[in-house]
């Protein structure tokens, strides 16, 4: 089995007839997605690409059962899209949009926090379970199903990890991008649990990027609980550093934050680093060798 | 966006938070009067500047007379500020802060900034205020007060009590502490802050709790729900290239190498830079198009990298998601026409609609240089700009 998903999870999808939403959704029914229902305020009655769609999460919830949601919303509307299928009872809430302030963000959390819903991203490519189910915006022909999982808080860099372990032969059990906003969802510990519980999944490749501290805190997790291989590699290594301001971030994440923090700290923990972003699917190769 | 300290002290002031009186002035000849405005017989001259290190960078300086104040602001304006946080040439100072110099009985230091592994607002503050709070921070983590703050409730009345404590501000300066506190989430929330940091906050002669100087920060994200910044943004420290950028919602670094970088999303942006300085080469800029990029956008983003001459070859490295890829091909095409390019472009394309996107530029007659995959993509540019 897959993680969080599978073939069954029925999606509704937040701001079907937008540009990217139409898209996106066309894309994800040609993948094999049970898309079940639209959601568009105003628009109910209607479908799109043979979907119907409802005015509300809690419309298209009851009257499909889905357990799912992916949500193209505009920033300014998204964090409600969010807390809206979250009150509808929606398991997994996928959200794609980029560009929603930090603040209602820590909102969006905290309104989470005593829900069973959770979430991915937002600013994300999604969640595919290869050749079963697809729910974001990542091309789907670069996947190919295995037991490789992988999760990151890139968009693209992740499609070139995945890619790279295709054209090797190296399938994926499932491919989570977690997002690369300050305040997001699910992170790397939750991801890392659950794929050491999963079953199908017999490696993973972790990818993440130069601030935050989520990856040092992901390290110690690695250390205690992580049986399985891991590949990792952090992008940024020679990004320049930032004018900073203020004391504050500092006082708050100490030394962390900088490439080599995270290299050390993943590489202490047992992780293969690639140093190239091109030997990613390399270096899975070499371990499970 | 970072902002100017006059600019957040004007913003503080609206929410009842005691500053220094003062004014900001980008003329040398209005200095002498300002001082007398002040009135008292003492005024410190504060360079602007959207750095760090500015008093040790010899950017704050005391005055005690008009004529004073004139030569310290006749000397900052115009000149650059260089302190261990910028580069060797410095910042440009283009406005000068004119302010009473307060007299003060003690240095504190209060800040609220986004704690991301706890997910909340948090508030520092310490007794031990000034310009080494990071080394007070390490060396003795203990007088570093930290409280998370409910975004919902607000700050607790309690967490206030227990600061207080930890400050020792008792009768009155509990009372103002708890006011300041207060208004300073306040502001913090309205303003979408991603940091708003006090320091010294002075306890002064007078018994008044003072922001000497401050710090803000706002979340770029949150500019549609505050038109106000957009005149404050527009003041500024940036290079022409970096507000067209921004004007066109391109994410844009220049940098001191000769690969011009056009690449979609951050990390594989960055990772694409990593992977220039693998092969021996050195980026000319960070430039991310973005997750869903229109045709003018990436028009706009390929001019921008054929304008900077220092550029010998250009790397264009896109793995289409919600992009696709026949947008950037007709957006190469487009710029292109419209503006010719005399250097090697190497081309590596993959995802959403590569099929039509590589139809489109085999079809454009372009002399451009395919790449297969990263790796060769970064050697071939390489190899192009020497």
């Amino acid at each position: 089995m897959s993680i969080l998903i599978h073939k069954d999870t029925k999606v509704i999808c937040q701001g079907i007839t937008g540009q990217a939403g139409s898209f996106h959704a066309s894309r994800m029914l040609e993948y094999g997605t049970k898309l079940v229902a639209g959601v568009t305020p105003g628009k109910g009655g209607a479908t799109q690409h043979g979907v119907p769609i409802f005015d509300s999460v809690l419309d298209a919830a009851q009257h499909t059962g889905a357990n799912a949601s992916v949500i193209y919303v505009p920033a300014p509307f998204a964090a409600d899209a969010v807390m809206e299928a979250a009150e509808a009872g929606i398991e997994l809430v996928v959200c794609i949009t980029e560009g929603i302030p930090t603040l209602d963000m820590i909102r969006v959390k905290k309104y989470l926090s005593n829900k069973k819903t959770r979430l991915i991203g937002p600013n994300c490519p999604g969640i595919i379970a290869p050749g079963a189910c697809k729910i974001g915006i990542m091309p789907g022909y670069i996947h190919k199903p295995g037991s490789v999982g992988v999760v990151s808080r890139s968009g693209t860099l992740t499609y070139e990890a995945v890619w790279q372990l295709t054209q090797r032969g190296l399938g994926q059990s499932t491919c989570i991008g977690i997002g690369g906003d300050p305040i997001g969802g699910v992170d790397f510990i939750d991801v890392l649990r659950m794929f050491q519980e999963d079953k199908e999944t017999e490696s993973i490749v972790l990818i993440g990027e130069i601030g935050g501290s989520a990856e040092e805190e992901a390290a110690e997790i690695i250390k205690q609980e992580i049986t399985k291989p891991i590949v990792g590699f952090i992008a940024g290594r020679t990004a320049p550093p930032g004018r900073r301001m203020g004391h504050a971030g500092a006082i708050i994440s100490g030394n962390k934050g900088t490439a080599v923090s995270k290299i050390t700290a993943l590489k202490n923990a047992g992780v293969t680093m690639a140093d190239s972003p091109a030997d990613i699917g390399e270096t899975v190769a070499r371990v499970l060798a | 966006m970072k902002v100017y300290e006059f600019q957040a002290k004007d913003i503080l002031k609206k929410y009842g938070v005691c500053v220094p009186r003062g004014k900001v002035i980008s003329h040398r000849d209005d200095a002498a009067e300002i001082f007398r405005e002040i009135g008292g017989n003492r005024c410190v001259v504060k360079a602007q500047a959207l750095t760090g290190g500015r008093g040790k960078g010899g950017g704050i300086q005391f005055a005690a007379t008009p004529e004073e104040t004139r030569k310290h602001a006749a000397s900052m304006l115009g000149a650059r500020l260089i302190t261990h946080q910028t580069n060797q040439t410095g910042v440009e100072i283009k406005y000068v802060l004119i302010e009473e110099a307060v007299s003060i009985k003690s240095e504190l230091y209060l800040a609220i900034t986004i704690d991301r592994s706890l997910k909340t607002p948090m508030l520092i503050a310490s007794a031990e205020g000034g310009v080494e709070i990071e080394e007070v921070a390490k060396k003795s983590p203990d007088k570093i007060i930290k409280e998370p703050v409910d975004i919902f409730f607000g700050i607790h009345p309690f967490q206030i009590r227990r600061i207080a404590s930890q400050l020792r501000l008792s009768g009155t300066l509990h009372a103002k502490l708890n006011t300041l506190i207060t208004s300073l989430f306040r502001a913090f929330v309205n303003n979408d802050c991603s940091l708003l940091e006090i320091n010294p906050l002075a306890v002064t002669a007078r018994s008044e709790l003072c922001a000497l100087d401050t710090k803000m920060d706002i979340d770029d994200n949150a500019f549609y729900r505050h038109p106000e910044f957009g005149e404050m943004s527009q003041r500024q420290d940036v290079s022409p290239v970096e507000a067209l950028a921004k004007k066109h919602k391109l994410s844009y670094i220049s940098l001191d190498g000769n690969v011009g970088c056009l690449v979609n999303g951050a990390g594989l942006a960055m990772a694409t830079m990593d992977i220039i300085k693998l092969h021996g080469g050195e980026p000319a800029n960070f430039l991310d198009v973005g997750g869903d990029a229109s045709l003018e956008q990436v028009t706009q983003a390929f001019k921008i990298i054929l304008s900077d001459a220092r550029v010998k070859a250009i790397l264009i490295n896109i793995f289409g998601g919600i992009m696709k890829c026949d947008v950037i091909a007709s957006g190469i095409i487009q710029a292109i026409k419209e503006v010719g390019i005399h250097i090697p472009l190497v081309v590596r394309l993959e995802g959403t609609n590569v099929d039509i996107a590589k139809k489109i530029l085999a079809n454009s007659g372009l002399s451009i240089i395919p790449a297969n995959n990263m790796k060769e993509a970064a050697g071939l540019v390489v190899e192009a700009s020497k």
